[in-house]
C-alpha cells in the first residue's frame, strides 16, 4: 500500500483546470464590461441615443415594397417588421427555388448524357467561383438593360408572333412521322431519330398553335388586353386580387380541403401496408383541394375582384408589382445557392452504396423511380446538414440587398432607420439578434426533418 | 467427326451500334429520348452561344483604343483597352504610383510564402509558417504604411485601395483566422465548461449573422466599445471584422479535423504522458490541421469572395475600382462598364477556381494515402 | 495569441488621438485631420493619382495654410454620409467638410457646431429632358432614385406628401449607386442637393440628355462643421470662410494678394495683418489671412475652381454670390 504522491496544486489537473477557467471568465468579463463601459461613455458623450425611444417615433420615409401598410408617418418600428417581411419573402422564395433547381442540377451532374454532365459542372464551377455581389450586380443589369420604360410596357397583347411558312409546317410534320415510324420499327439509331423528330414535333405544334392564336386574332388578343399584366423596367405589374365578403368561406373549403386530403392519405398508407393496394393519394387531394375552394367560390357568389394597373402620369398605378431588385435579388441568390447545393445533392447520391441503385433496377424500377423512392431517401440523411447550412447561407447572404437597393432588413432598418436616427448600438444589436433567431429557427425546422428522415431508415 | 469444327471460328465483331464511336454516342449523348432531346437542344443553344462569345471576346473587342472611341462603337465588344488603361488603378487605387513597388514586393513574397506552405512536397514548413503568421504581417504592414526611420514615407491607409487590398483583406484574414480558428475549435473541445462554452457562444454567434453585419458593426460600434481616442483606422475596423468572421468559420473546419481523428492518437500521447498543449501541438495537430487542407483552401475561397463586401463599408476594394473606373466620363459608355464587371468576374474565377482545384487534388492525394 | 497581440498593436500604431484644444493638437500632429467626401465631383474629389480637388477640399486646404503656411499639410479622410458625423465626433478628423446640410438637430443632439456656410444648396430633380417634365410638380407616380441615410430621403417623402402626389422611392446606399440605375433607367427622376445633380450629371452617359428642374425643395445650407466645446477652434473654421468671402468683396485675389500689401485701402491693411494683429485671438499667426488668400485664393476663386465656371460642373453663383451681387454670401468685417 502506497498513498498517491502528493502532487503540488499547480500541477493538478483539475486545479490547472479551474485557474484557466477562471482567468478566461475574468478576461471576457473585463472585455465585455470596459467594451459596455466605453460605449455608454462615447455615445453619451457624442449625444448618441441609448436606448429604444426612437422605435414609436414617425419614420418619414418611404420603402417601395411593403407588404404590410406602411406610409411616410409610420414608425421605426414598423419599418423594421416591413424590412424583416421583405428579408423573409426573399428567404422564403429564394429556398424552394434554389432546392428544387439545385437538386436538378445536382442529378444532372450525374446523368448519362455527356452535355448534361459538362453543363452541370460548368454551372457549378462558374457560379461558385464568382463572388455573389458581382453576379446580383450582373442580373440587376441584365434585367433593367433590356426591358422597356412603362410607356412601352410588354403586355400579353403587345408580344407579336411571327407565323412560320408552310415549308417549316410541312417539313415538321414529316419529322414527326419519322420519329413514329423509327420509335415504331426500332431502327438502329432510333434515339437519335426519335428525339429529332420529338423536338421538331413539339416545333410544329408550338408554331400551329401559334398560328391559330394569330390567325383566330380579335377574340384571343382581345382577352389578353385584359389580363393587365404588364412588364417594363419599374417591374411586374399583375392584378391585385380583392377578396369580397364571404372569402372566408372559400379559405374555409380550402382548410377543409387540406384535412382531407392528409386524412385520405393516411387512410391511404394504411390500406397499402395492409393490402398492399395502392390508392390515387396525389390524384384525390388534387381534387379536393381544388373542387371544394371552387365549390365555396361559386357558392358565396364569387367574392373576388381584381384590381387592374393602370397606366396613370409616368407608371402604372394599382394592382401589385413585383420590382426588379426582387428579382435580381432572387435570381442571384438561387443560381449561385443552387450551384452548393447541387454539390451537397451529388455528394449525397454518391454517398448511397451502388448496390442499392442496382437492386432497384433488378426489382425493375424505372431510372426515375430508382431514383424516387430508393437513393434520393437514403441520400437524403447525407444532404440535410449540409443543406441546412445552405438554407442558413441563403438567408444571411439576401443581406447583400443593400448592394442592389432591396429593402430587406439590412437596407431599411441597419441602414436608412440607423442613418435617421444614429442608434447605432441598438440596430445592429437587433439586426444581428433577428438573424440569429431566423438561423436557429431554420436549424431546428431541418433538425426535425432529419429526424423523420432518420427514422425512416429503421 | 469432319464436320466438327477444330480450329474455332474468329469471334464476330460487336455489333456497330455496341463499339467505337458509335457506342461512345450512344453511351455519353444518346442513351434515350430524354437524353438525345438534351443533347440537341445544348447542341442549338451552344451553336448560338459560342459565335456570341466570340464576337465578344475575340473578332469585336477592341484591343487598343487610347482614348476609348472605339469602344463605344455600337456593336464593340469587350474593351481591353480600357482595363489596360484603368490596370494600375485596378491594382494599386490611389497608392503613390512611385511607391507602388512597396505594395509589389509584398504581394510577391506573400505569394511566394504561401506556395512554400502549400507546395505538397516543400521542406521546412515549419520556418515558411513561422515566417508567414509572425514575420511576413509586421513586416508587410511596416512596408505598406511606411517606416520613416527607413526613409520608407508613410501611405496613409485612405489611399490603399484596389486589387491589393483585396488580397490585403484576404490575406489578413488567414493569417489571423487560422491561429484564431485553432484556437476556438481547441476551446470547443476542450474538457473545461467555461472555455467551451465561450468558444462556441462566439463561434455560433458569428455564423449566425450575415458577413455585413459584421462589417457594419466593425465599423460603427468598434469605435464606440474603445477608449475615445484609440479608435482604430477606418481600414484596421473591416480587418478586424474580417479576422473575427473567418476565425470562425475557420475553427469548424478544424473542429472537423479533431473529430475525425482516431481515438487511439489521443489515448496513445498520454500513455506518453504528454501534457495537454505537448499532446496537442506534436500529435493530434499536425494530423488534423493536414486532413483539413481542404476544408481551409475552402474557407480562403469564400473568404475571397466575401471580400467584396468590404466596399460597404468604404473601402476601395477592387470591385469598387471597377466602380469608380466606370464614372470616368473619359470611358463613359455602356459596354465599357460591362468590360470592367467582365474583367472582375474573371480575375475572381481565375483565382477561385485555381484554389479550388488545388484544394480537390490535396482531397485525392489525403484520401489515396489514407486508403492503403 | 500572438496574431491577436498583432492585432491590438496596429489598431494602437494607427490610432488617432484626440484631446482638448484641437489648435494644438492639429499643431502637434503636423497636419489637419479634414474629413471629406468619398468622391463628388466639384465638393471634394480624388483623381486617379490621389489628387484631391473641389470647394469643400478648397477650405480644409486654406485652414492648414493658415495654421502651418503650407496648403498641403492635410489628409483627407474620405466618409461616406453615414459615419461622417461619427468620425467627427470621435475625434477622427478635425473638421467635417463634406457638404453636410446644417440642421438643427446635428447642433442640438449631436454635439456639432457648423461653421459658416460655403454653399447655399437646395435639393431638386434630375430628369430625363425626353419625359417632358418642366416642375417637379409634375413627378406624379414618377419612380426616384435617392441616396440613403440622408436629409434628402426624408426631404422628398416630405415634398411628395404635401402635394399629395405619389412615387415609388429607389433607395441605395451610396450615390454612385442610386445615378448608375437612374442611368439604367430604373427611375424618372434623381435626387439630391442641386449642386450634386449637376457634378452626378456627369457620370451619366450621355449628360446632355438630362436637366436639372428649376425647382428646388428644401433649404441646405452646407457647411463644414466641427465638434462643440472648442470655441478658438469654431472661430477659426468660421473665420476662414469669412476671410475668404471678405477678400473677395475687396478684390483681392491669389494673384495680387501680394501687390494688395501695400495698398492704401484700411479694410485690405487690417485683412492682411498690415495694420493690427487680428490672428493673435484665434492663436494664429498675423499675417493668417495673407496666407490664405496666398496659398487658395478668395472665395470667388475658389468657387469658380470647384463648381463654378472653370470647372465641369459649371454652376452659377445664384445664391452664393456676393451680397452686394444680389447673393446670400456675406461676412462680417475683421476688426
Amino acid at each position: 500500500m502506497r498513498t498517491p504522491p502528493t502532487i503540488s496544486l499547480l500541477h493538478d489537473p483539475r486545479w490547472r483546470g479551474a485557474i484557466w477557467q477562471v482567468a478566461l471568465a475574468v478576461i471576457v468579463g473585463f472585455l465585455l464590461w470596459e467594451a459596455a463601459d466605453n460605449a455608454m461613455s462615447n455615445m453619451r458623450a457624442r449625444g448618441i441615443p441609448t436606448n429604444f425611444d426612437f422605435w414609436n417615433r414617425t419614420a418619414g420615409f418611404d420603402i417601395n415594397q411593403t407588404l404590410i401598410s406602411y406610409s411616410a408617418v409610420s414608425t421605426y418600428g414598423r419599418a423594421f417588421w416591413v424590412g424583416l417581411i421583405n428579408t423573409l419573402v426573399v428567404a422564403g422564395i429564394g429556398i424552394v427555388l434554389a432546392t428544387v433547381i439545385g437538386f436538378v442540377i445536382g442529378v444532372m451532374r450525374l446523368s448519362t448524357n455527356l452535355l448534361a454532365r459538362s453543363f452541370a459542372s460548368v454551372y457549378v464551377e462558374a457560379l461558385r467561383n464568382i463572388p455573389l455581389l458581382l453576379q446580383l450586380l450582373f442580373w440587376y443589369n441584365a434585367i433593367l438593360v433590356p426591358l422597356p420604360a412603362p410607356r412601352g410596357s410588354l403586355s400579353m397583347s403587345s408580344i407579336t408572333l411571327s407565323l412560320p411558312d408552310t415549308a417549316t409546317l410541312v417539313v415538321s410534320a414529316i419529322a414527326a412521322g419519322a420519329a413514329f415510324a423509327a420509335w415504331r420499327l426500332s431502327l438502329r439509331f432510333a434515339s437519335i431519330v426519335t428525339a429529332l423528330g420529338v423536338a421538331v414535333a413539339l416545333m410544329a405544334l408550338l408554331f400551329g398553335a401559334l398560328s391559330f392564336v394569330g390567325q383566330s386574332g380579335g377574340g384571343m388578343l382581345h382577352f389578353a388586353d385584359h389580363l393587365g399584366v404588364y412588364l417594363n423596367n419599374r417591374g411586374l405589374f399583375i392584378p391585385e386580387p380583392q377578396f369580397g365578403a364571404g372569402s372566408e368561406w372559400v379559405l374555409l373549403a380550402f382548410g377543409l380541403g387540406i384535412a382531407l386530403s392528409l386524412g385520405y392519405g393516411v387512410y391511404a398508407r394504411a390500406r397499402q401496408m395492409r393490402t398492399g393496394k395502392q390508392s390515387p393519394v396525389l390524384l384525390v387531394s388534387m381534387c379536393l383541394l381544388v373542387a371544394l375552394p371552387l365549390i365555396a367560390f361559386e357558392a358565396s357568389g364569387r367574392p373576388l375582384a381584381f384590381a387592374f394597373p393602370v397606366l396613370r402620369g409616368f407608371n402604372f398605378q394599382g394592382g401589385m408589382r413585383i420590382s426588379p431588385e426582387f428579382v435580381a435579388l432572387t435570381l442571384g441568390l438561387v443560381l449561385y445557392t443552387a450551384a452548393f447545393i447541387a454539390e451537397t445533392v451529388r455528394s449525397g447520391i454518391q454517398a448511397v452504396a451502388k448496390g442499392q441503385g442496382e437492386a432497384a433496377a433488378a426489382l425493375g424500377l424505372r431510372q426515375g423511380l430508382t431514383l424516387r423512392l430508393v437513393v434520393l431517401p437514403q441520400a437524403m440523411r447525407v444532404i440535410i446538414p449540409p443543406l441546412t447550412n445552405q438554407y442558413l447561407n441563403l438567408t444571411k447572404n439576401s443581406s447583400l440587398a443593400v448592394f442592389i437597393g432591396y429593402p430587406d432588413l439590412v437596407q431599411v432598418f441597419a441602414g436608412t432607420v440607423l442613418n435617421q436616427t444614429g442608434a447605432a448600438v441598438q440596430v445592429i444589436a437587433v439586426t444581428m439578434v433577428v438573424y440569429l433567431a431566423l438561423s436557429l429557427l431554420t436549424s431546428m425546422l431541418m433538425a426535425l426533418y432529419n429526424r423523420r428522415m432518420a427514422l425512416a431508415e429503421r | 467427326m469432319s464436320f466438327v469444327r477444330t480450329i474455332p471460328s474468329a469471334p464476330l465483331p460487336p455489333p456497330v451500334e455496341a463499339r467505337g464511336a458509335v457506342l461512345w454516342l450512344r453511351q455519353n449523348l444518346l442513351s434515350g429520348p430524354f437524353s438525345a432531346l438534351f443533347t440537341f437542344s445544348a447542341c442549338a443553344a451552344l451553336l448560338w452561344l459560342v459565335p456570341q462569345l466570340w464576337h465578344y471576346f475575340v473578332a469585336d473587342a477592341v484591343l487598343s483604343s487610347p482614348d476609348g472611341q472605339a469602344c463605344r462603337q455600337p456593336g464593340a465588344g469587350m474593351c481591353w483597352s480600357f482595363i489596360a488603361n484603368k490596370m494600375e488603378f485596378f491594382l494599386y487605387s490611389s497608392y503613390p504610383r512611385d511607391q507602388v513597388w512597396r505594395v509589389n514586393s509584398c504581394l510577391v513574397s506573400g505569394a511566394v510564402l504561401i506556395t512554400w506552405l502549400l507546395w505538397p512536397s516543400a521542406r521546412s514548413k515549419r520556418l515558411g509558417g513561422a515566417l508567414f503568421f509572425l514575420v511576413y504581417p509586421v513586416a508587410c504592414f511596416w512596408l505598406l504604411h511606411g517606416f520613416e526611420a527607413l526613409s520608407l514615407r508613410t501611405v496613409p491607409t485612405n489611399l490603399w485601395g484596389g486589387i491589393f487590398v483585396s488580397l490585403l483583406v484576404s490575406l489578413v484574414g488567414i493569417v489571423v483566422s487560422l491561429p484564431g480558428g485553432i484556437l476556438l475549435a481547441l476551446g470547443r473541445r476542450s474538457q473545461l465548461p467555461v472555455v467551451r462554452f465561450v468558444s462556441t457562444l462566439f463561434i455560433e454567434f458569428v455564423r449566425g449573422v450575415p458577413f455585413i453585419t459584421v462589417l457594419f458593426m466593425a465599423n460603427t460600434m468598434l469605435p464606440l466599445f474603445v477608449p475615445e481616442n484609440w479608435s482604430p483606422d477606418r481600414l484596421v475596423r473591416p480587418l478586424i471584422g474580417v479576422s473575427l468572421f473567418a476565425s470562425a468559420y475557420m475553427a469548424e473546419v478544424v473542429r472537423g479535423g479533431l473529430q475525425a481523428m482516431d481515438k487511439g492518437q489521443y489515448e496513445g500521447a498520454q500513455a506518453l504522458g504528454l501534457t495537454w498543449w505537448q499532446m496537442m501541438r506534436l500529435i493530434i495537430l499536425p494530423q488534423a490541421l493536414t486532413t483539413v487542407i481542404p476544408g481551409i483552401v475552402n474557407t480562403f475561397i469564400g473568404l475571397f469572395k466575401d471580400t467584396t463586401l468590404v466596399a460597404v463599408v468604404g473601402i476601395a476594394d477592387f470591385l469598387r475600382t471597377v466602380e469608380t473606373a466606370r464614372l470616368d466620363p473619359a470611358w463613359a459608355g455602356p459596354t465599357i462598364s460591362t468590360s470592367g464587371y467582365v474583367f472582375a468576374g474573371l480575375f475572381y474565377f481565375v483565382f477561385c477556381y485555381g484554389m479550388a482545384r488545388y484544394s480537390l487534388l490535396m482531397e485525392r492525394r489525403l484520401s489515396s494515402g489514407r486508403k492503403r | 495569441m500572438r496574431s491577436v497581440c498583432l492585432a491590438a498593436g496596429l489598431v494602437l500604431a494607427l490610432a488617432s488621438g484626440a484631446q482638448a484644444g484641437v489648435l494644438d493638437t492639429v499643431r502637434q500632429k503636423g497636419f489637419l485631420a479634414c474629413g471629406s467626401n468619398t468622391g463628388l465631383a466639384g465638393f471634394g474629389l480624388a483623381d486617379s493619382k490621389g489628387e484631391w480637388s473641389g470647394l469643400d477640399v478648397d477650405f480644409c486646404r486654406a485652414i492648414a495654410a493658415t495654421i502651418f503656411n503650407d496648403p498641403t499639410k492635410v489628409k483627407f479622410i474620405p466618409l461616406t454620409a453615414k459615419d461622417r458625423f461619427t468620425a467627427l465626433q470621435s475625434g477622427e478628423v478635425d473638421v467635417l467638410a463634406r457638404n453636410g446640410t446644417w440642421t438643427q438637430s446635428r447642433e442640438a443632439e449631436l454635439g456639432l457646431n457648423f461653421g459658416a456656410v460655403n454653399y447655399f444648396d437646395g435639393q431638386g430633380f434630375l430628369v430625363r429632358k425626353k419625359a417632358g417634365v418642366t416642375a417637379a410638380k409634375e413627378l406624379d407616380g414618377a419612380s426616384v432614385c435617392v441616396q440613403q441615410g440622408t436629409t434628402t430621403e426624408l426631404n422628398l417623402a416630405d415634398f411628395f406628401r404635401t402635394h399629395g402626389m405619389k412615387y415609388e422611392p429607389a433607395v441605395f446606399a451610396t450615390s454612385d449607386e442610386a445615378i448608375k440605375s437612374y442611368d439604367l433607367n430604373r427611375c424618372d427622376a434623381f435626387t439630391t442637393d442641386v449642386s450634386q445633380l449637376y457634378a452626378e450629371r456627369l457620370k451619366l452617359v450621355n449628360p446632355d440628355e438630362h436637366m436639372v428642374l428649376p425647382d428646388v425643395i428644401s433649404k441646405e445650407p452646407l457647411a463644414p462643421a466641427v465638434r462643440q466645446g472648442d470655441s478658438q477652434w469654431f472661430n477659426i473654421v468660421r473665420w476662414t470662410h469669412y476671410v475668404m468671402v471678405n477678400a473677395e468683396e475687396l478684390g483681392i485675389t491669389k494673384a495680387n494678394v501680394d501687390e494688395k500689401l501695400k495698398s492704401p485701402s484700411p479694410e485690405i491693411r487690417r485683412l492682411l495683418g498690415v495694420e493690427g494683429d487680428f490672428g493673435k485671438g484665434l492663436g494664429l499667426s498675423r499675417d493668417w489671412a495673407y496666407r490664405i488668400i496666398k496659398h487658395v485664393g478668395n472665395y470667388g476663386e475658389v468657387f469658380d475652381r470647384g463648381v463654378g465656371e472653370n470647372s465641369r460642373l459649371k454652376i452659377k453663383r445664384g445664391l452664393n454670390d456676393l451680397w452686394s451681387k444680389g447673393g446670400l454670401q456675406y461676412a462680417p468685417p475683421v476688426r
